[in-house]
């Protein structure tokens, strides 16, 4: 209906298969619904209502690390919480990607102590530190997008 | 980096019963990542079909090292980290701390920072109270409510947000008062919420109070009699669930909240639909408090002016050179208390929120202890699981409304 009216007689659309994976693997990027402390809660802030994470193909979120693409680190990580992340992070199928939210998992955040692993760095891979305490939902959202983009920058060389 | 490690039965047999170690019984891990554990919560559930015989709490996922990593701040620095235990009673959490500083060091809090604070506070307690709600309630399968009280919730951080410039993590309240003054805008936000609020809560109730399927996942489900109740220490709604009338605002008044009027919710089936009626009516006394405080709110100071412990405004540093020195000392090396030991409890939304606070006559904590309700709360979950099915646990662990980072810190 709408866009064959606008764009005309369009039968073909070509593109590089680079884009066109790494347009679908960032337009349905399925997050891991685990929450650690107190960005967890605005984690849950960016899927309600007022910022609606949904928009971004996010809104499913999944409790099952197999089925997840994206682990978002909401909140500190202890030292007894640290196995438990790692493991998580080696069920979840490639491609996947890592958010560290908040301070706490960026860099320890105001806990510089014996309890609190100093980044989450330390154990995973991550892709985008977003920084705050808590960060609001906006720079959760923001981080997301970041991420996108860097996906949608991906090369194909590059892949495993 | 530690490896996690098979467990085998041998190392866990002082936990689970005969039946388990024969194979009779089955043990199922729940978390510490599941979605309805609200955190990191491990809960080791023995099984006899799908009967639960015993669930064993396994906690220490968020320790953060709160209470240890206070001993080595200021009295005023430490309180930074009282807003990241309970994350979702922030204001509470710093509303024990001053509280049990301004007992140790004998200040005096103007009426209108006890308002103030007050204020806060029940706010505070309607947006964890939504966080509940709607999480306990998503728990059980009825999403919208999630939807809608976290519409509600984002007004309500919008106001703490307008008052102290963060939204979660305030340290509005402050040793001696609160930081500053609210801007003149606040006044008309807090009434405008109050206007809707009522409405909003008939909606939320609509959704749930009358429902069958609701009412079958929750009524007679996770009971605890009053005695058990009590032995158990437990606080807060779920203690007043079972019938027993027992609220720190009302019978060890703290900061005027013997100027309001209120009543405490009390059910008696002690049961998860008694906890969930008990929160939604004390939403509706949350309202009532906060209506009576702004209609009286006083003008005045609103921190102390006893400069030995409390900073002057930022309007006097300019002016006066006294003021500049005691800024400057009390960011630097900070204020002596006492030497002695004090405790204060207050209400959290969870339940009785004390801080055990020794000094040691130095300029920091000698040590810090907080009673935290979620952890007093959480040990009584055995008692309330035990014969119900698999499925319950979701709901009773709902209903007693844990929060990792309390039960952690």
């Amino acid at each position: 209906m709408g866009l064959e009216q606008k764009l005309g007689e369009m039968g073909v659309v070509t593109a590089k298969l680079e884009d066109l994976v790494n347009w679908s693997r960032s337009s349905a990027m399925w997050p891991m619904l685990f929450g650690l402390a107190c960005c967890a809660i605005e984690m849950m802030a960016a899927q309600a209502a007022n910022y609606d994470m949904s928009r971004f193909g996010m809104e499913l979120m999944r409790p099952s690390p197999r089925q997840s693409d994206l682990m978002i680190v909401a909140g500190r990580v202890s030292r007894k919480m640290a196995p438990v992340v790692r493991r998580l992070y080696d069920q979840m199928p490639d491609p996947k990607w890592v958010i560290a939210m908040g301070d706490c998992a960026s860099c320890g955040g105001v806990f510089n102590n014996y309890a609190v692993v100093q980044g989450v760095d330390e154990i995973v891979p991550v892709d985008v530190y977003v920084a705050g305490c808590p960060p609001r939902p906006e720079a959760l959202i923001h981080g997301v997008i970041t991420l996108h983009e860097k996906v949608k920058r991906e090369k194909m060389k590059d892949w495993a | 980096m530690s490896q996690i490690e098979n467990v085998s039965l041998d190392e866990i047999k002082h936990l689970v019963s005969n039946r388990a170690i024969e194979g009779e019984t089955m043990l199922l891990n729940m978390g510490p990542q599941h979605p309805s554990t609200h955190g990191v919560l491990r809960l080791l559930l023995e099984l006899d079909g799908e009967t639960i015989v015993n669930a064993i709490p396994d906690i220490g996922f968020l320790h953060t090292g709160i209470e240890k990593n206070m001993e080595a701040k200021t009295f005023q620095k430490a309180e930074v980290m009282t807003d990241r235990m309970d994350y979702l009673n922030t204001v509470g959490n710093n509303f024990s701390y001053c509280l049990a500083v301004e007992k140790l060091v004998g200040l005096d809090v103007p009426e209108r920072a006890q308002y103030l604070r007050v204020i806060l506070a029940e706010l505070q307690r309607l947006a964890s109270h939504m966080v509940w709600l709607g999480t306990s309630a998503l728990d059980l399968a009825a999403m919208s409510n999630y939807m809608y009280t976290f519409r509600e919730r984002e007004i309500i951080l919008g106001i703490l947000e307008m008052v102290s410039g963060q939204r979660m993590m305030t340290t509005y309240i402050r040793p001696g008062g609160v930081w500053r003054d609210v801007p003149a805008e606040f006044e008309g936000a807090v009434r405008d919420l109050l206007k809707i609020l009522p409405k909003r809560i008939d909606e939320y109730e609509t959704l749930l109070t009358k429902n069958p399927l609701f009412i079958d996942r929750t009524a007679g489900i996770g009971k605890v009699s009053p005695e058990d109740a009590m032995s158990w220490g437990l606080s807060g709604a779920s203690l007043r669930g079972s019938g027993v009338n027992y609220d720190l605002r009302k019978f060890a008044p703290y900061s005027s909240y013997d100027h309001f009027e209120f009543d405490v919710p009390l059910q008696t089936d002690g049961d998860v639909r008694a906890r969930y009626l008990v929160r939604m009516a004390e939403m509706r006394q949350s309202i009532r408090i906060i209506y009576q405080a702004l209609d009286k709110l006083p003008s005045g100071p609103i921190r102390s002016n006893n400069h030995k412990f409390v900073p002057p405004l930022r309007s006097e540093i300019g002016t006066s050179m006294e003021a500049l020195i005691h800024h400057f000392k009390l960011w630097t090396e900070g204020f002596t208390a006492p030497k002695g030991s004090v405790y204060v409890g207050v209400e959290s939304p969870r339940g009785e929120l004390g801080c055990f606070l020794e000094s040691d006559g130095g300029t920091k904590p000698y040590r810090v202890h907080f009673r935290t309700p979620s952890f007093d709360n959480l040990q009584v979950l055995p008692v309330l699981a035990k014969g119900s099915l698999v499925a319950d646990v979701v709901a009773i662990i709902g209903s007693v409304d844990i929060v990792l980072g309390d039960i952690d810190r």
